[in-house]
């Protein structure tokens, strides 16, 4: 059922663009996930599996699913379906370390991985790829082990227990067991189709047309044996946004030639830039984002000055016509993080009918967001050179299914 | 899931319990629900359920204006003075099979809720007709104690009421007047996914004979089969995982919440300690945990190989 769709060109700029390495919407509107999900040939995942999710883990569903941040998936239901029978699985989730700074977009898929980690009682493996970051951004060898560190800082910061929870970086880890499955994948994607995946050309230098197996093979259980050793049937489930899909998609159609599951994917929508153009947050212009380096002062500033409002240009204005919330950048960052549903549903209400202005939302927002980065940055101060070993090395986790 | 409100109206139809129906919008609270059922029709009830350190679990429904203290009725049962809280939305669903909002002594009619214990206010007995939710809070139907009464037996409950506002002294002479009504079986709420609820075979205290049950409420969906034990060194959890280690603390915090603080807002003061609290707490013992580990895991690689 795979289909293997041809991208197309980033210099298409009349239909959307999401790729690894591009994410732009059709003509600087939205990015229209419905066409993506058509597209890419994933599932849309609906209430009865949100639903599903509540009950098995006797639980409230993260914020992110009962909000439709994290809407399709692959197979989902099947790695449901064995977690019932009391096959488990595992998580698998990555970053490329291309700077120092993250903002709340990178945060997503690592807060989303913590609750399933926690929901599901599975262990997680969290592949940096800084061989990548090094490829395509031009970095020194030296300056993405470093970032992939400092990085590792971050995710750690997110929660994620030790007992249950392996990182690593490329560069430390590609070897043994890993590399003879890298080359297995390998074997089994042509260099055209690698071209049609991921936009190759014949321009582009030959580390870039042999990275997608690294990304691929942490869905294969036999790539961690000090993990999982003489359990090649476990299944793994990979939360991500969904411009990573065609890695994954490559991965599934390859699985069952070498012998292995297919992974299952739980995918997010981008989280936009504060000031709504474009497709998704980007490092590159920090008035797009909020860093978790920011101070408060700073989250209050770039809400007020650049957050994109949908309120009306008038006060009177507003009050009458209300504010357009498809729009209105605070409410959409609120219903990514305000954890409350009831007061959530009281704002788009009393927002979009024009009695509450956009001051008090942007207030709201910047509340909410403080208290974020304030614990993360708190979280962030206690971890460890240490720790980060510990979490790094290569070691069996007993008590991962915990 | 469980028994239906439509399974359950035609239930008290079978038995011939008069009853009269009110279907209104959802109500998650008395007051929204005195919005659309007036005060004409019956007694409104408010209706908790609560769990004790014991893992057993109780439904109080009383008259909306019945006093009720949650340390008065701990002590009164015989768990000391904080031994009660209000139960986990999770048990709701696992052991009564309704939403949040809906908690009604019809719930017992569930296989899942037989260890639970219901107890209702003396003061139903002086209404005509009482309120509640059959089984959803969409609907709400008004009988008569003597018709809840006839739908109790027949699903094999001793109806059991209570002055829930007395204040009986306990003591060494004087022994927890409640405690009868105690649940004989704790009851595990399954963490992971094949776990039955019950722990034990031996029928609950509070069931008198063995009546034909209605309609056997449908097999749970989760198969006993291949079962990892779960039922590990309790103390042991605790420490290894930082949500138990939470909830141990919160647990803590409750108990002497209760026993220092006086006055009817106690309990959802506790309450909402324990909603805002838990998950910033969690995320502290996380990280608690992690930096122990990892000074363990560091003095590991520094360690001296020992003398042969």
């Amino acid at each position: 059922m795979e289909v293997d769709k041809k991208e197309e060109t980033a210099s298409d700029s009349s239909e959307q663009v999401v790729n690894p390495w591009e994410v732009s919407a059709k003509d600087g509107g939205k990015i229209d996930y419905d066409k993506l999900i058509d597209q890419f040939g994933c599932q849309r995942l609906d209430e009865s599996l949100i639903d599903r999710v509540h009950r098995l883990t006797s639980r409230q569903p993260h914020v992110f699913l009962r909000r439709g941040v994290f809407f399709a998936h692959r197979d989902f239901n099947e790695v449901l379906d064995e977690y019932e029978r009391g096959d488990k699985f595992y998580l698998y989730t990555g970053r490329g370390p291309s700077s120092e700074a993250l903002h709340l977009g990178h945060l997503i898929p690592f807060m989303f991985t913590k609750y399933l980690q926690e929901a599901f009682k599975v262990p997680l493996v969290i592949q940096l790829t800084d061989d990548e970051k090094c490829m395509w951004k031009n970095l020194s060898v030296e300056e993405s082990q470093r970032l992939a560190r400092e990085n590792a800082k971050d995710i750690i910061a997110c929660g994620f227990d030790v007992t249950k929870t392996f990182i690593f970086s490329d560069f430390d880890y590609v070897g043994g067991a890993f590399y003879k499955n890298m080359v297995k994948v390998a074997k089994c994607v042509t260099l055209n189709k690698a071209m049609g995946i991921f936009g190759f050309s014949g321009e582009d230098h030959i580390g870039k047309l042999s990275f997608p197996p690294v990304q691929a093979v942490p869905s294969f259980p036999s790539s961690f044996p000090h993990l999982f050793p003489g359990n090649d049937k476990l299944r793994c489930l990979i939360p991500c946004a969904i411009d990573q899909d065609p890695y994954f998609r490559m991965t599934r159609d390859v699985a069952p030639r070498l012998g292995y599951s297919k992974p299952a994917l739980i995918e997010s929508s981008f989280f936009p830039a504060l000031q709504a153009k474009n497709g998704k947050m980007s490092a590159s212009d920090p008035n797009s984002a909020i860093y978790v380096t920011d101070t408060a002062k700073d989250i209050k500033n770039k809400i007020n000055r650049y957050a994109f409002s949908g309120g009306q240009d008038s006060i009177e204005k507003h009050r009458e016509i209300g504010a357009n919330l498809e729009v209105d950048i605070p409410v959409k960052y609120l219903s990514f993080f305000l954890e409350d549903d009831t007061e959530l549903e009281h704002i788009k209400k009393e927002y979009g009918e024009g009695r509450m202005l956009t001051g008090e939302v942007k207030k709201r927002l910047t509340e909410v967001l403080t208290e974020m980065v304030e614990r993360h940055r708190m979280a962030r101060a206690a971890v460890t050179d240490e720790m980060v070993d510990a979490f790094m090395a290569v070691r069996p986790l007993p008590t991962m299914f915990e | 899931m469980g028994f239906s409100k439509d399974q359950l109206l035609s239930q008290l139809q079978e038995l011939e319990i008069d009853y009269s129906k009110y279907e209104h919008p959802p109500v998650l609270t008395v007051e929204e629900q005195a919005k659309y059922v007036s005060s004409s029709e019956g007694a409104l009830s408010k209706n908790l359920f609560f769990k004790d350190k014991k893992h057993r679990y109780y439904i109080i429904s009383a008259m909306v204006d019945t006093k009720v203290d949650m340390k008065v009725l701990s002590q009164r049962l015989g768990l000391g003075k904080g031994g009660i809280r209000m139960a986990p939305e999770e048990a709701l669903a696992e052991l009564l099979q309704v939403s949040l909002g809906c908690v009604t002594p019809f719930a017992v009619v569930n296989e899942s809720a037989r260890d639970v214990s219901l107890l209702l206010d003396q003061k139903f007995k002086n209404q005509t007709r009482c309120i509640f939710h059959p089984l959803s809070n969409n609907v709400s139907i008004s009988l008569s104690t003597s018709g809840l009464d006839k739908f109790l037996q027949s699903v094999g409950r001793d109806p059991v009421y209570v002055d829930l506002e007395a204040n009986p002294v306990v003591g060494k002479d004087q022994p927890p007047d409640l405690a009868v009504y105690v649940p004989f079986n704790s009851v595990v709420i399954p963490e992971l996914p094949n776990n039955t609820p019950s722990a034990q075979a031996s029928p609950p205290k509070n069931v008198s004979a063995e009546k034909t049950k209605p309609v056997a409420s449908p097999k749970p969906s989760k198969s006993p089969g291949n079962v990892k034990s779960v039922v590990q060194n309790s103390g042991l959890s605790v420490f290894k995982n930082p949500e138990k280690f939470v909830e141990e603390i919160l647990d803590k915090t409750s108990e002497l919440l209760f026993s220092e603080v006086k006055g009817e807002n106690v309990e959802a003061l506790a309450e909402t300690l324990r909603k805002r609290l838990t998950s910033e707490f969690t995320h502290l013992a996380v990280m608690y945990k992690n930096t122990a580990y990892s000074e363990g895991f560091y003095a590991g690689t520094q360690c001296q190989p020992k003398r042969p």
